[in-house]
């Protein structure tokens, strides 16, 4: 059975995320982040951030989620079971402090069959409250024996 | 600032993520697929037991290449990586990486992170400002 690829270019609606000082601690911690930038709103402040600033991989906690709905798109038809997520790309903006308010945007890029895997390849684009793009990020997930 | 020129060897970074690691990562992130979390679920699917999250692994990865600007998080403009291997708890992580372009104040790194002959994240590139 060939690939569906009916969802390519497919844009789905923004989902946004209040970031808040605990959760940008929570996330540094487990990374074992120690730069107070991280913790503290004193040194955050002291380095020119507005507040808390996120580190750039917090990106999958304000971004990640407005992909939820696509991969459970019929369209899409993602065979979950068999699926690895193959590669990333972040390309950063703005910083992310706590306050703001991150509007992420999906939309397909391509599904194609290569070697009997199905290649599956997201953007997600990333604003602020202001407009500014944060991150732009390209998730490329691979379904074994489509 | 330290200087950076093409072919450099940039300083490793090493961790053991603990037993418990994907769990606080899990929380951290929001990621609770059982694979990472279950051990019990993920030797039913096959794997060896649970398994450290792909991005925690890349997440090591952008760490390595901001400690490079002293971990100022606006020095990593964009990082590009393709996972391989799969990742596991309680076993060292070494992240290391070479200098491969420099123009003005944009650095490249390549950057590749293993546990022992394992690469978990291969052809990983960092651009940083500095």
């Amino acid at each position: 059975m060939p690939i569906k690829t009916d969802a390519v270019g497919k844009e789905w609606p923004a989902v946004t995320y209040q970031v808040g000082r605990e959760k940008i601690k929570e996330y540094a911690a487990a990374l074992g982040l120690d730069n107070p930038v991280h913790f503290d709103v004193g040194a955050a402040r002291e380095a020119g951030f507005r507040d808390v600033v996120a580190p750039p991989m917090f990106a999958v906690v304000y971004s990640g989620p407005a992909l939820g709905p696509v991969l459970f798109d019929p369209e899409v038809e993602m065979n979950f079971a068999a699926m690895v997520h193959g590669g990333q790309v972040f390309e950063w903006g703005e910083p992310v402090c706590s306050g703001d308010e991150i509007s992420t945007t999906p939309k397909c890029l391509s599904i194609e069959e290569k070697g009997g895997k199905g290649f599956y390849v997201f953007e997600t684009v990333s604003v602020n409250q202001d407009g500014a793009e944060v991150v732009r990020g390209t998730w490329t997930n691979i379904v074994r024996g489509v | 600032m330290a200087d950076f020129n093409a072919g450099d060897a940039v300083p490793e970074l090493r961790v053991t993520p603990d037993k418990y690691l994907p769990h606080r990562y899990a929380g951290a992130s929001g990621d609770f697929n059982p694979i990472h979390i279950d051990d019990e679920f993920a030797k039913m699917v096959g794997l060896p037991r649970n398994i450290l999250h792909g991005l925690y692994s890349m997440g090591l990865v952008a760490k390595a290449n901001a400690a490079l600007a002293g971990g100022d998080p606006r020095a990593l403009k964009k990082l590009s990586v393709q996972f391989r291997g799969m990742g596991m708890p309680e076993q060292e992580i070494v992240v290391s990486g070479t200098v491969k372009s420099v123009d003005g104040d944009r650095v490249v790194i390549d950057t590749v992170a293993s546990q022992g002959e394992t690469q978990i994240i291969k052809n990983a590139e960092a651009e940083l400002e500095l």
